[in-house]
């Protein structure tokens, strides 16, 4: 059974004209990478934030664990831990107080004001984060000491000690430096491989989405490539050869003739996934050619290509 | 026991704020401290001669109700920023009750409003305004029915408006009319129908009335500046705290979800 199953999920805000989600479906498995790709504006935000339960659909359905996100929004928000765009940690607050109000919030634990009146297995919780995170005494300081990495890694680890089912990240990497950009990745791929939780991620950079299991673009609320990255790329890459010759019905006709399946825009565009090299195809055409161009796109081209259709 | 916890550690977290913001803890008090020291003081040099009771007091009672309902209500308005940029988005996607989060938030904005409104007291103590130690013991909880009273207030307020800067600007139309409709500063004596009816329809007048019915109990001054007994005022305020708590819940959680 897919952990997260969404079918035909629209939103239209309030005074708006278009639909923000435009009626897409897909699903996520148990223990998977998803990544929600899109420009920014294409509903990134918005799917997450209904996924999460604090905006309803207009029409269309979601189930979490097997939970339906609108009757049963309370099991849906147990089996969900979020990070979300803007940080949420309260910076007037240390980062245990943070960690703890999160687990009290959570009815992991009873409220005490304090750290030492806290339950033994809380306390052993902390350590071994504070393990984790490199912290040691920083874990009591207050959270405005920190720098935007490890503020982010913070906010993954609370989200993390009630074991939720599925990890939703929204553009975690956004402001942070490459160096914590990297060293924030290998933390996730790590928490991933020990804890197995499905990873929702939502981003904009395309790099991001390389380790995923699944890639889903969205633009204008719309789905438009789904798959594994590579068979994402290999749709998204068209190589592609445009050639041209001043007798166009004889390069037609000899076209045809050889079998070589082409489009006529007016260049003759001839596909080069999976077909002869370039060098090969032009071997075999005898009518004397005016224009001969390759196109060779990097990734990113073709996304941007994709999602500015 | 999850959701009193929860409750309780918002409630919490709201007075740790308070605690640890040194500028905020001093420009709280300030403010009334301006008030009765300066307004009252004046209408007593002013005033106090052509009415049969202390002004100073007077003022210093109406002063601390507003103060305290108005803090609270203020309080519970920033959940509006709050929940795009803190932690209050956690509290928002977490596993409790609507009703949890804004009760939560009722307390915490309520003890915050109340470390004001023993300021107050204090300083009324220093200025010579007469409070025995008995009656500064029963003020406390009554001053703390108005925190609450004042924070649900704010909760219905706040299920209508989508964003701090509209706050910001409704507020004072909503908040000042009351300050002279609650009796405040004047006691509402001989006033126009029309004007008695917004007067009735002002929450705020029965939270004055409520610390004004307690703190003259007794006093022969009582009939003179107490409009209804303190019971009336608490059955009043206790009925408009459910309907503003559950109305402006359900209002607020409605909005959020249906943008």
């Amino acid at each position: 059974m897919p952990i997260i199953e969404v079918e035909e999920l629209t939103k239209r805000y309030t005074n708006s004209k278009t639909n923000a989600v435009d009626g897409i479906s897909f699903s996520v498995a148990q223990g998977e990478f998803f990544t929600l790709l899109g420009p920014n504006g294409a509903g990134k935000t918005t799917t997450i934030s209904i996924l999460t339960t604090t905006l309803a659909p207009t029409t269309g359905s979601a189930r979490i664990a097997g939970y339906d996100l609108v009757k049963e929004a309370g099991a849906v928000r147990r089996n969900a831990g979020i990070i979300f765009q803007k940080p949420s940690l309260d910076l007037n607050l240390t980062a245990e107080e943070n960690v703890r109000f999160h687990a009290v919030v959570y009815g992991l634990y009873p409220f005490r004001p304090t750290f030492s009146l806290m339950p033994k297995a809380y306390k052993h919780q902390i350590a071994e984060l504070t393990d984790i995170l490199g912290l040691k005494d920083d874990i009591f300081k207050p959270i405005k000491t920190f720098s935007g990495g490890m503020k982010r890694k913070l906010e993954i680890i609370r989200s993390l000690i009630h074991q939720p089912k599925v990890l939703f990240l929204d553009e975690p990497t956004v402001g942070l430096d490459p160096a914590s950009r990297r060293n924030l990745w290998e933390y996730i791929k790590r928490v991933r491989h020990e804890s197995g939780t499905t990873v929702f991620l939502t981003t904009h950079y395309l790099d991001e989405a390389e380790d995923a299991d699944t890639i889903c673009i969205i633009s204008k609320g719309k789905i438009v490539a789904y798959g594994s990255p590579d068979t994402v790329k290999a749709r998204l890459l068209e190589k592609y050869l445009l050639i041209d010759a001043p007798d166009r019905n004889k390069l037609r006709t000899e076209l045809n003739q050889l079998n070589i399946p082409f489009n006529e825009t007016p260049l003759f565009k001839i596909s080069l996934n999976g077909t002869p090299t370039v060098h090969q195809l032009l071997k075999t055409i005898d009518t004397p050619l005016t224009t001969v161009k390759t196109h060779n796109p990097s990734l990113e081209d073709a996304y941007l290509a994709i999602v500015e259709e | 026991m999850h959701e009193a916890n929860a409750i309780t550690v918002i409630a919490y977290r709201d007075l740790l704020k308070f605690l640890r913001d040194p500028p905020r803890l001093v420009s709280t008090f300030i403010f009334p401290l301006i008030f009765i020291g300066i307004l009252g003081g004046s209408f007593q040099a002013s005033l106090g001669k052509q009415v049969d009771f202390n002004f100073l007091a007077f003022t210093f009672t109406g002063i601390l109700a507003q103060t305290l309902f108005q803090s609270s209500a203020m309080g519970l308005i920033s959940l509006i920023e709050d929940r795009e940029n803190d932690f209050s988005q956690e509290i928002f996607v977490a596993p409790i009750s609507r009703y949890s989060i804004i009760i939560g938030k009722i307390f915490g904005e309520s003890f915050v409003s109340m470390a004001q409104g023993v300021g107050i007291l204090l300083f009324a103590v220093v200025i010579g305004i007469p409070i025995s130690l008995t009656r500064f013991l029963i003020l406390l909880p009554v001053c703390l029915i108005v925190c609450f009273f004042g924070g649900a207030f704010g909760v219905i307020i706040m299920s209508n408006l989508n964003s701090q800067r509209a706050a910001n600007q409704i507020f004072p139309f909503i908040m000042l009319p009351q300050f002279f409709l609650a009796g405040v500063f004047s006691p509402l004596n001989n006033l126009p129908w029309f004007l008695d009816l917004l007067s009735r329809i002002s929450p705020m007048r029965y939270a004055v009335d409520l610390i004004r019915a307690v703190f003259y109990s007794g006093s022969p001054e009582y009939n003179l500046v107490v409009i209804d007994s303190a019971s009336i005022n608490f059955i009043i305020i206790a009925v408009l705290f459910g309907l503003f708590l559950v109305a402006g819940t359900f209002l607020f959680v409605r909005r959020e979800q249906n943008r």
